[in-house]
């Protein structure tokens, strides 16, 4: 139970480790300064939500790593994170694109896992699902204005979502871990995940005219290690001054 | 932001155009209440396309540390302001004008 439990925080602290440190990379570069702020809050409640949960990991897995350990020290093969989140920042509108698709599911999420089984679990969703309300209100708000806005920013909008919708299949799709988990009361059912997500995205693309693209056939990978180029830059950069001094404290 | 705030304020009371630039959003003002039955005070100004964008811009730039109970954001173009040359009669009862104080007024000492 602990080593899936393991694997689950790390899921779950990875996806919000990675995404925070693509929305810090728009600190000093958003469109106007009062977005930069936005985004760099954002950042800092991922980032936040990712500590505890890569704390509660370290606990779990019982071999002496705390979070920073975690966060720093493990090579791309060991990042559990989605796909989605490690995808660059592009453009505003990819950016706003993978916010509202990740935080459409995350909500749910952790909507569900505030109210599980494993209490320390529910407590940190608890206080991140609070703070992901503002997320999407925020990501929500932008999608519609770059969806009815002008032909580019449509066009733009329209482009990021062709090219992220397929990697939202691994939000929804549940595995043998999300599946034992669920069933024992502690982790979320990604069906009823999915089932919203269909829904509320659903109304998002409708509400901003945008075309639905179509759903590909899917392969979890970024769940079992398996990631793109991009998470090995983005951990390079993330973790190469923990990797230089080691055990440096300031 | 903030001063950029005040600054615009002011040209709209010496009836200067304070239309902002094309590329520029409009200019919203900030107001922060910290505890209910508190008044809003002005905290300061945001950029924003609209309401609702300009809120959460005040969240982010306003609201973030301190507990805040309440946000009102109000666009700059619709306050109207005094001028410097206003001033010297429209703000200038002063402390010399002691009748209108009402200090003379023996009350009662519960």
């Amino acid at each position: 139970m602990n080593a899936a439990l393991f694997e689950y925080a790390l899921r779950l602290g990875d996806d919000r480790l990675v995404l925070g440190h693509r929305l810090s990379e728009w600190c000093g570069h958003a469109p106007i300064v009062e977005e930069d702020i936005a985004l760099a809050n954002l950042a800092l409640d991922c980032i936040g939500q990712a500590s505890q949960l890569l704390e509660l990991a370290g606990e779990l897995e019982g071999a002496g790593r705390d979070a920073d350990a975690l966060a720093f020290l493990r090579d791309p093969t060991q990042f559990r994170n989605c796909l989605l989140v490690e995808q660059p920042n592009g453009d505003f509108a990819q950016t706003i694109a993978r916010q509202v698709l990740f935080d459409t599911a995350g909500a749910h999420v952790l909507g569900q896992l505030a109210g599980s089984k494993h209490e320390r679990l529910a407590a940190i969703a608890r206080k991140a699902a609070n703070e992901v309300r503002y997320h999407v209100r925020h990501a929500r708000e932008w999608w519609l204005r770059l969806g009815l806005g002008t032909d580019e920013s449509h066009a733009r909008l329209q482009a990021a979502l062709d090219e992220l919708w397929p990697l939202t299949r691994e939000l929804v799709t549940p595995d043998e871990i999300d599946t034992e988990l669920c069933q024992v009361g502690i982790g979320a059912d990604l069906r009823a995940t999915g089932e919203r997500f269909e829904r509320e995205v659903g109304e998002l693309i409708a509400a901003a005219k945008l075309r639905r693209p179509p759903h590909p056939a899917f392969a979890p990978s970024g769940r079992r290690g398996a990631h793109g180029e991009h998470l090995d830059h983005l951990l390079s950069e993330m973790q190469c001054v923990a990797r230089a001094h080691p055990g440096a404290t300031w | 932001m903030g001063a950029r705030g005040r600054r615009s304020v002011r040209k709209k009371a010496s009836r200067v155009s304070a239309r902002p630039a094309d590329t520029e959003w409009p200019l919203w003002e900030v107001f922060v209440q910290e505890k209910s039955g508190a008044p809003h005070e002005h905290a300061g100004s945001v950029h924003a396309p609209d309401g609702e964008l300009a809120l959460q811009n005040a969240r982010d730039t306003y609201a973030r540390r301190g507990p805040v109970t309440s946000l009102w954001v109000v666009e700059a173009r619709h306050i109207t302001a005094t001028t410097p040359e206003d001033s010297p009669f429209l703000l200038g009862p002063g402390p010399d004008k002691l009748y209108r104080h009402p200090r003379f007024y023996k009350g009662s000492k519960e």
